[in-house]
């Protein structure tokens, strides 16, 4: 029953084609400010601590952990069973949305902090979303 | 405190499932029973606020040529903020008699506009493809985090939904009248794990309007006069990902503390209070980001009685979003039960109620509108 071309496709903007180039090629892209080093998502062509333009965009490391997430039950077109929506808190500070896959989608197998890193799934020819998987570091 | 005074108040003359009316007319069918509480007509009325439709179509509609109009739109808080702006208008000269209109065919869909955001928004690009569906599914999100840091229950969640249930018994006007148990919210439909369906606002139709005009006109109007003792509003993320911190709404504590120094009240001045319950998570973050609990402490707070009916700090007297009704946009219906409580008319009506602090939320913790009225 489940569509995986029904999900969403992000359409970047020049201001984010820099994230969507990178998870092309398998990296998690950041920005951080060359003046207060504030590391900060979503991306922006300035720093939204100090506003100065001179920021560098950097591969994160792609670790993170579980910071919260729900487990939607209601009907979406892409998927056929509950899944995880999570919010990863990544190594470097900030928080993004994404689905942590490859572990049931339970609240016993979903348990906060657990340590996660990043996978990629390509979604078109153009777009490759990152999703987090229980890190393989873990004990 | 303010020189400015709300003169009318009233509901859409059903709520619930309104199939007959679109939401423009829901507009104004509000609008019509509020001038008709404040005894105006529309000639009388020279400043416009609205959300979701906008000031030039409900003021076309009505047929009132506007001095001053406010289209400030944040989410369901927004006529908090319409209350500031006017009093702001008001008290500067720019109008003398605003009104504040709210209708949505949340349920049955009647002439409602398309809803923003596009695949190259911020939420496009960042949220949507990880499966959001709507609100239950993004407004519930950071409630697992705070679970964790501050040791609140499924039980004392569930205790918020069981407690304004009681609230709802009291009130003809609400949706939903019957007892429940915490059991009957935990055994609920699950929505988005932790959150059950009794733990999610209804979906209903409805609207409600507000007249405000110079606190030194208000004696000439037929209802008592409810005064605006002090207004703050604020923003934080149009993304619930973007939190600073996923347990405190930083717009609740602008917004709130705002209010209450422009008030010059403190915590114990206030008899009743509204917090806007989308979830059942928004009164426990309104409570401590407003002061009225310490950190971690709301959700025993909510269970242990204290917003109940007969308990020491009264709160959602009408049902709230979770049992009277919640069209898309709730923050009206709070207003309203403020006004009510003020002028000694709410269906649950709590003794000797002097200040109502009403605080209101916009979008998923996005924005916040807080305004404290008072009889005197
Ligand atoms: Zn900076």
């Amino acid at each position: 029953m489940a569509d995986p071309t029904s999900r969403p496709v992000p359409r970047p903007t020049p201001e984010t084609q820099h994230y969507w180039d990178g998870t092309k090629v398998g990296e998690l892209r950041l920005q951080r400010c060359d003046d207060c080093e504030e590391v900060y998502f979503p991306p922006r062509p300035f720093c939204p601590k100090c506003s100065s333009k001179s920021v560098t965009v950097f591969a994160a490391s792609g670790l993170g952990t579980l910071h919260s997430y729900v487990i939607n039950a209601r009907p979406h077109p892409a998927w056929a069973q509950p899944y995880s929506i999570a919010l990863v808190k990544l190594a470097e500070g900030p928080t993004l949305m994404s689905n942590v896959i490859g572990c049931p989608q339970t609240p016993e197998a979903l348990e906060l902090d657990m340590p996660l890193q990043v996978t990629f799934e390509e979604l078109t020819e153009t777009i490759t979303l990152p999703l987090f998987k229980p890190s393989e570091a873990r004990a | 405190m303010t020189d400015v005074a709300i003169v009318g108040a009233a509901e859409t003359t059903e709520l619930g499932k309104i199939p007959g009316m679109s939401q423009l007319q829901l507009h104004a069918d509000a609008a019509f029973n509020t001038l008709a509480d404040a005894g105006l007509s529309v000639g009388d009325i020279d400043g416009v606020a609205t959300a979701g439709e906008s000031p030039t179509g409900v003021a076309h509609y009505l047929g009132i040529t506007p001095h001053w109009v406010d289209a400030t739109a944040v989410g369901g808080c927004s006529f908090m903020i319409h209350v500031r702006h006017a009093v702001a208008a008001i008290q500067s000269g720019q109008c003398e008699t605003v009104l504040i209109t709210h209708g949505e065919s949340g349920r049955s869909n009647i002439g409602r506009g398309g809803r923003p955001g596009g695949a190259a928004t911020l939420a496009g690009q960042f949220e949507m493809p990880y499966g959001p569906v709507g609100a239950p599914t993004l407004f519930t999100l950071p409630v697992l985090r705070y679970m964790k840091d501050f040791g609140l229950t499924h039980e004392q969640l569930a205790m918020v939904a069981v407690v304004q249930r009681q609230w709802a018994g009291l009130n003809p006007r609400a949706s939903f009248h019957d007892p429940i148990t915490v059991d009957d919210v935990l055994n609920s439909r699950m929505i988005a794990y932790p959150f059950h369906l009794l733990e999610c606002c209804l979906v209903t139709d409805g609207g409600g309007a507000l007249i405000l005009t110079a606190a030194e006109r208000a004696k000439n109007f037929p209802q008592p006069p409810v005064y605006i003792l002090g207004s703050g509003e604020s923003v934080e993320t149009p993304m619930i990902s973007q939190m600073q911190d996923l347990t405190s709404s930083r717009a609740f504590r602008v917004a709130g503390s705002r209010a209450m120094a422009d008030a010059g009240i403190n915590h114990a001045d206030v008899d009743h209070m509204m917090v806007y319950d989308a979830f059942a998570h928004l009164p426990i973050y309104g409570l401590e980001d407003l002061g009225f609990c310490q950190k971690g402490e709301a959700g025993s707070f909510i269970a242990e009685g204290n917003t109940a009916p007969g308990g020491c700090l009264p709160l959602n007297t009408n049902g709230g979003g979770l049992s009277f009704m919640h069209s898309g946009m709730y923050g009206m219906y709070a207003l309203q039960e403020s006004v009510r409580q003020i002028r000694g008319t709410a269906a649950a009506q709590v003794p000797d109620a002097q200040v109502s602090l009403c605080l209101g939320v916009g979008g998923m913790f996005g924005a916040s509108g807080c305004v404290v009225l008072g009889n005197t």
